[in-house]
């Protein structure tokens, strides 16, 4: 999800959205394909760019790893009842798409994904889309899944503590009402710490009311003046 | 110096009273605030920057009523949770301190500038980029408390700041009250941390039962627990 | 998301229920002993979303699971993660978490006043398993050139599993229900 420090290759330098762009162009290529051959010199090229990106070939198995033992069936599957060739086809194609979108992570910044989502977004502020609250709830869930996980750790222990083992149930259900609980405070602070923008609102249309200069601890004069227009 | 006047107010949640009939006013620069469980006090300590809005009755930050100048009162008072953890809403340190400025629209210079200032001011300059969650409980208190204090507020209402606190924690949080410049406003079970206040108001079943100077209210309040 | 309702609130609400789905992924994974096919418990975050916060921010916040997904947190069971993860046979499962949560959240909205467990239960199973493999069972088929015939017969084995899991959902909705009433509030 983070690129390892000092690894800026060319393509970790590429914007995000270039990225994407040619993950989409590739993945509809990559379906029009019909020969296995194609297919697997796509896949050889794929692994040519890991090459550039400075990631290791380990790292690029890695990424396939999880999907192994389904490829090896789908394998077997698609060739007995198929054709060796349809099987080829598929396999490799299914390795090719899963690197190729798996590189475009590991060269970009979780940031710089969210940027792009929020600048797509753009456009479908008419119909209603605010690209400010998505920001919003993508910073709150990535702040929060370590908070969660922790506290199931904590209720995972406490139950293993009382002897009730793994109870789904017993998990699943204190988990959700501290969460619950916590939502209501959480949004509390968000509104209690914006007193100067609506964080699920716009903000672009608020006019800029003072400025708060580094180094005046004391700046209580211009907070007098900050009553004056609210959104406009 | 702010000036928050109580008047006359009443809340209720459903059919439950948690506050019956509150008249104060709030001018003094240490203000404590105590009572058992279920007093009223951190319902009060809500109302006084519009997080909650009295059923009847009136609560004025500096003559702007917070049932109409919302935004105006949280730049006033600013609000520091009991459960840092719930307050503390960005992935990464630095992000998180500047989301009071969000609105703003200063320059990214001028933003990093304060944030700088307001990290290095309760020794959290070396956490900048780091992920909040990986900070200790006395780092998250004081990280919610950077986040509340760079839009400049001229008082704060803490809401038990020390509770969920180890001793060590505590006492440094106790000292960082002490020294803020801010008008400061605490709710608390923590009666060590109250000993150099101004004035100390003593909640119980949603009324006020003592006003006073530590000592005697205080006093008053051990005496009433017992 | 719509300007139009999404308080301060909701917006915490749809983070939540995003980041305990991602948060369930460390649940070690419910063993059916009949059938030996281990089964995450994940997914029930997605019956759960809909059952406890209703449609639309149940929708939003699996949209947000798998938003968070697409920039590469490893929040799935087995700590998978990344784009790769859209391009697998089994991404029509992860997608379909958004209609699945919005139908079970739809259900419970419509039946809230005589909800009981087991009518929460018929809708965790309409919604988590009827809308859920209605999308990942074809989208299985296309991604691996398999029949739908075929595909739906080696799919099913995972169907007992669910059923256990909208059971779980419909009795922990409940308990939530009585605690904390989230959807009658707005709906």
């Amino acid at each position: 999800m983070t690129p390892e420090a000092g690894t800026l290759s060319p393509l970790h330098r590429l914007p995000a959205w270039a990225k994407l762009m040619a993950l989409a162009i590739a993945g509809t290529g990559l379906v029009l394909i019909g020969d296995w051959r194609l297919v697997a010199a796509a896949l050889l090229a794929t692994l040519g760019l890991y090459r550039l990106a400075g990631i290791s070939q380990r790292k690029a198995f890695q990424q396939l790893r999880p999907l192994m033992w389904l490829l090896v069936l789908l394998f077997l599957v698609q060739g007995l009842w198929q054709s060796w060739e349809l099987a080829s086809l598929v396999v490799l194609r299914i390795a090719t798409l899963v690197l190729a979108a798996a590189l475009v992570t590991l060269t970009t910044r979780s940031e710089a994904l969210i940027a792009a989502i929020e600048g797509a977004l753009g456009p479908f502020r008419r119909f209603g889309v605010n690209p400010a609250k998505v920001g919003l709830a993508f910073s709150l869930a990535l702040r929060f899944i370590p908070v969660i996980g922790q506290q199931a750790q904590e209720i995972r222990d406490a139950q293993r503590a009382r002897g009730l083992g793994t109870n789904p149930v017993a998990l699943a259900l204190p988990l959700i009402l501290r969460t619950l609980k916590m939502a209501g405070d959480v949004a509390d602070a968000i509104d209690a710490r914006s007193p100067y923008s609506d964080p699920y609102g716009d903000d672009d249309d608020l006019p800029p009311r003072f400025v708060i200069e580094p180094g005046t601890i004391n700046t209580r004069t211009s907070c007098k003046t900050a009553e004056a227009p609210q959104k406009t | 110096m702010t000036t928050i006047e109580v008047k006359g107010v009443h809340q209720r949640f459903d059919t439950f009273e948690a506050l019956r009939g509150i008249d104060l006013t709030l001018a003094e620069r240490r203000i404590g605030i105590v009572g058992s469980n279920g007093s009223g006090k951190s319902t009060f300590a809500r109302l006084l920057n519009g997080l909650l809005v009295p059923t009847s009755g009136q609560v004025l930050v500096d003559g702007l009523d917070t049932a109409r100048s919302g935004k105006a009162v949280r730049r006033k008072v600013g609000f520091v949770f009991q459960n840092p953890d719930n307050q503390i809403v960005f992935p990464v340190v630095e992000e998180d301190v500047a989301f009071g400025l969000k609105g703003l629209k200063l320059p990214a210079a001028q933003r990093g500038a304060l944030v700088e200032e307001v990290l290095d001011r309760y020794g959290l300059g070396p956490f900048r980029q780091h992920p909040s969650h990986t900070l200790s409980g006395g780092q998250k208190q004081l990280l919610a408390l950077a986040g509340v204090l760079i839009t400049r507020p001229d008082c704060v209402v803490f809401d038990e700041p020390t509770t969920l606190l180890d001793l060590r924690n505590a006492r440094h949080v106790t000292k960082v009250i002490e020294e803020m410049e801010e008008t400061v406003i605490v709710v608390t079970h923590d009666l060590q941390l109250l000993k150099e206040f101004d004035r100390i108001i003593v909640f119980d079943e949603g009324r006020v039962i003592a006003d006073d100077e530590p000592g005697a209210a205080l006093a008053r309040y051990v005496e009433r627990m017992q | 998301m719509q300007d139009r309702g999404s308080s301060t609130k909701d917006i915490v609400y749809i983070a939540l229920f995003a980041a305990l789905t991602a948060a369930l992924a460390l649940f070690p994974p419910i063993m059916l002993p009949l059938f030996a096919v281990p089964i995450s418990a994940q997914s029930i975050g997605c019956m759960l979303a809909g059952a406890i916060l209703g449609s639309r921010r149940g929708a939003l916040s699996m949209l947000l699971v798998v938003a968070l997904v697409a920039i590469g947190l490893p929040i799935l069971s087995g700590g998978r993660g990344g784009l790769g993860v859209f391009f697998g046979p089994t991404a029509g499962y992860l997608v379909g978490w958004i209609p699945a949560a919005y139908v079970v959240g739809l259900l419970h909205e419509w039946g809230w006043r005589r909800l009981n467990v087991l009518n929460s239960f018929a809708f965790c199973v309409i919604g988590g398993i009827l809308v859920e493999y209605a999308i990942g069972i074809p989208w299985t088929a296309f991604n691996v050139d398999l029949p739908l015939l075929k595909t739906t017969i080696a799919s099913s084995a995972f169907i007992p599993g669910d059923i256990v899991k909208a059971g779980l959902a419909a009795i922990i909705a409940m308990a939530v229900k009585r605690s904390y009433p989230i959807i009658q509030r707005t709906a």
